[in-house]
């Protein structure tokens, strides 16, 4: 029962991270660095629970929430392939856009700068805190799948190793007639819609947007793309690693046996280890950041 | 190049035109009498239902009751927060007031600056030198501070009276000696009228991040009702709003904190711990207006109004008239000193 639980609940916890984590490996597999899936998410959430609030229904808040997804990180694939900006500059300056978008724009749309009105969300009303609450939330199972989607995708289709080859060596893509612009906006555009599910999700399990409710869950989905070494079944593992250890500090804390300051360094302690080298090479795509030259 | 200095150009231009833009009926010609009042809100803003709305409240009052014009200035960045309070000093307001405890250090800064002016800090924290003694703030500094433990006594004596379990819960937002007041007073008024009760603590985290993590808030709180918690109190910002969603999801209770919650929750908000920020920041203006103003600690506990508990027609079927007669009987022994409420943990 206790085993079960936990389960349950490292599931919830590693939900919103599959969705972005998956955003992140595609992202970053087509060369262009994931540091924007914090403001994805937070635009999604925001997107997700308008669409839900004025159309009262979860589906089309879902719709939604890709949209706004799909804006922000086009937003960022045209300031860096377009214009060959900074990528980290850009992701940073990404999320302090949506940071302050969805506050203005809650303030605009429902007057106030904390959260939204309740919003229609999947989840009935008293399913407990057991598996019930998890089997009636479609997003859970659409996060699951999310993640096989993504190893299909990258490793499967013609897509795939397209997006495989503009992220290792552009120039002999371009050479063999990929169109590298194209595949990588689309990648980018995928991943801006999956992290944009993981804030809807977000958004939906508490039946209402709050500002900042993304908390950082973007940057532990890269740290677990990292860590996952850009592969999307090792990235999902490092998901569910991250949100194990995150439901293993919640069910002690009252016992006192890890200080919670451990726990929250966890994911980024880790993937310091794995850059550094520690467990196996992590060799990030060879065009990892750079477009410049195209 | 060239175009990036246009782009830059055009931006300052219109970042500074921004500047001169005011929301219609902001800018009020000032009237001949009463005072000019000054509040800069937290982040979170207006509608936070909570703290702003708090001091937003005993602002209307006074403007109402005392005729004093407020300017109220909502920053979006914490970067903002000390512009703000420098932009309404150098405007020479009677009183610059800052909402929250992040505007310590600014207002202590500012203080010294505009010698004249005063200023007054909701949940303004006091530093102590290296002896232990508290440091007093600057001469024209109020220093606005609430008896949470007192109010978090109240609320704990209740979760244990109704909550028909011998858990109770708690979880609170980052863990930091300012939610620790609450944490230890609501342990105490557990445990005074059921010694033999436990008590869940949980926290939502060590980073700021944790006043608005309703997500981790949810599971916090799912994880405690899985354990046969029957009533959390959050004193945890936005993250308790997490713990609202589980009540609802459980059928189980939550206490709202800092403001009157039941509209998170209908049915599933036993009562919340409110804290009368808009009682001192009305006292604060009648001060100035009366010219009673001065420096120092004002502390508003049960005596002052300045926290309690709810009851009100929402919750009233869910408080046995015996618990609410036992509930004034704790608050007038605690107002009367017959008992100590703890402070720290």
């Amino acid at each position: 029962m206790i085993v079960l639980l936990f389960l349950a609940q490292t599931l919830r916890i590693a939900i919103p991270y599959l969705f972005a984590a998956s955003g992140g490996v595609i992202s970053e597999r087509a060369g262009l660095i994931g540091l924007g899936l914090e403001g994805y998410m937070l635009g999604g959430a925001f997107c997700g629970a308008v669409a839900s609030y004025y159309t009262g229904n979860a589906w089309l808040g879902l719709l939604g929430a890709v949209v706004g997804g799909v804006l922000l990180a086009l937003l960022y694939a045209v300031t860096s392939i377009r214009f060959r900006g900074d990528q980290v500059v850009i992701g940073i300056a990404i999320n302090l856009f949506a940071s302050g978008a969805t506050r203005f724009f809650l303030r605009l749309l429902f007057h106030s700068s904390a959260n939204s009105p309740r919003i229609p969300g999947f989840g009935v009303e008293q399913t407990g805190t057991g598996w019930l609450a998890i089997a009636r939330n479609p997003l859970i199972w659409i996060g699951i799948l999310a993640v096989a989607f993504m190893a299909w995708l990258l490793y499967r289709t013609p897509f795939g190793l397209r997006v495989r080859a503009v992220g290792e060596h552009p120039a002999a893509a371009m050479s063999v007639g990929i169109r590298v612009a194209r595949v990588r906006y689309l990648a980018v555009a995928l991943s801006g819609a999956l992290a944009a599910l993981g804030g809807a999700y977000l958004a939906f399990d508490q039946h209402q947007f709050t500002a900042e409710m993304s908390a950082g869950r973007g940057f532990i989905a890269l740290a677990a793309t990292i860590f996952g070494r850009w592969d999307p079944v090792r990235a999902a593992l490092a998901c569910l690693l991250f949100a194990a250890a995150e439901t293993l500090q919640i069910q002690l804390q009252g016992a006192q046996v890890i200080p919670s300051q451990f726990v929250e360094m966890i994911p980024y302690a880790l993937t310091i280890v794995a850059l550094a080298g520690v467990v196996g090479r992590a060799v990030p795509p060879a065009a990892l950041g750079k477009v410049e030259g195209l | 190049m060239r175009k990036l200095l246009i782009l830059v150009a055009a931006l300052v231009v219109a970042n500074v035109a921004f500047l001169f833009v005011r929301p219609s009926g902001a800018a009020q010609p000032a009237a001949a009498s009463g005072s000019n009042i000054g509040i800069v809100l937290d982040v979170g803003g207006l509608g936070d239902k909570s703290f702003n709305d708090g001091a937003d409240r005993g602002a209307v009052r006074a403007e109402k009751e005392l005729g004093a014009r407020v300017r109220l200035i909502e920053p979006g960045e914490a970067t903002d927060r000390e512009a703000g309070l420098r932009l309404l000093a150098a405007e020479h307001m009677d009183l610059v007031v800052g909402v929250g405890f992040i505007f310590t250090d600014d207002i202590t800064q500012l203080a010294k600056e505009y010698k004249n002016i005063n200023f007054a800090g909701v949940d303004y924290s006091l530093s102590t030198d290296s002896a232990g003694n508290v440091i007093p703030p600057p001469p024209n500094v109020a220093a606005l501070k609430f008896k949470e433990e007192e109010g978090s006594f109240l609320v704990g004596a209740l979760a244990a009276m109704v909550g028909g379990s011998k858990k109770v819960g708690f979880i609170g937002g980052m863990d930091v000696p300012l939610i620790w007041k609450f944490e230890a007073g609501y342990r105490a008024g557990v445990k005074y009228v059921c010694p033999d009760c436990t008590v869940l603590v949980q926290y939502a985290g060590v980073t700021p991040d944790a006043f608005r993590n309703p997500g981790k808030g949810k599971e916090l709180a799912l994880n405690q009702y899985q354990q046969g918690v029957n009533v959390i109190y959050h004193a945890s910002g936005a993250t308790g709003l997490g713990v609202f969603e589980a009540a609802r999801q459980t059928g189980k209770y939550a206490i709202g904190v800092d403001a009157d919650q039941y509209s998170e929750a209908p049915g599933h908000v036993l009562t919340s711990m409110v804290k009368g920020i808009d009682v001192a920041v009305y006292d604060m203006i009648n001060r100035v207006k009366n010219h009673t103003f001065h420096g120092g600690v004002y502390t508003y506990g049960l005596a002052q109004n300045g926290v309690g508990y709810v009851y009100d027609e929402h919750n009233r079927a869910l408080i046995p008239d015996s618990v609410q007669a036992r509930l004034q009987q704790i608050k007038a022994d605690i107002i009367a000193g017959k008992i100590k409420v703890p402070s720290t943990r």
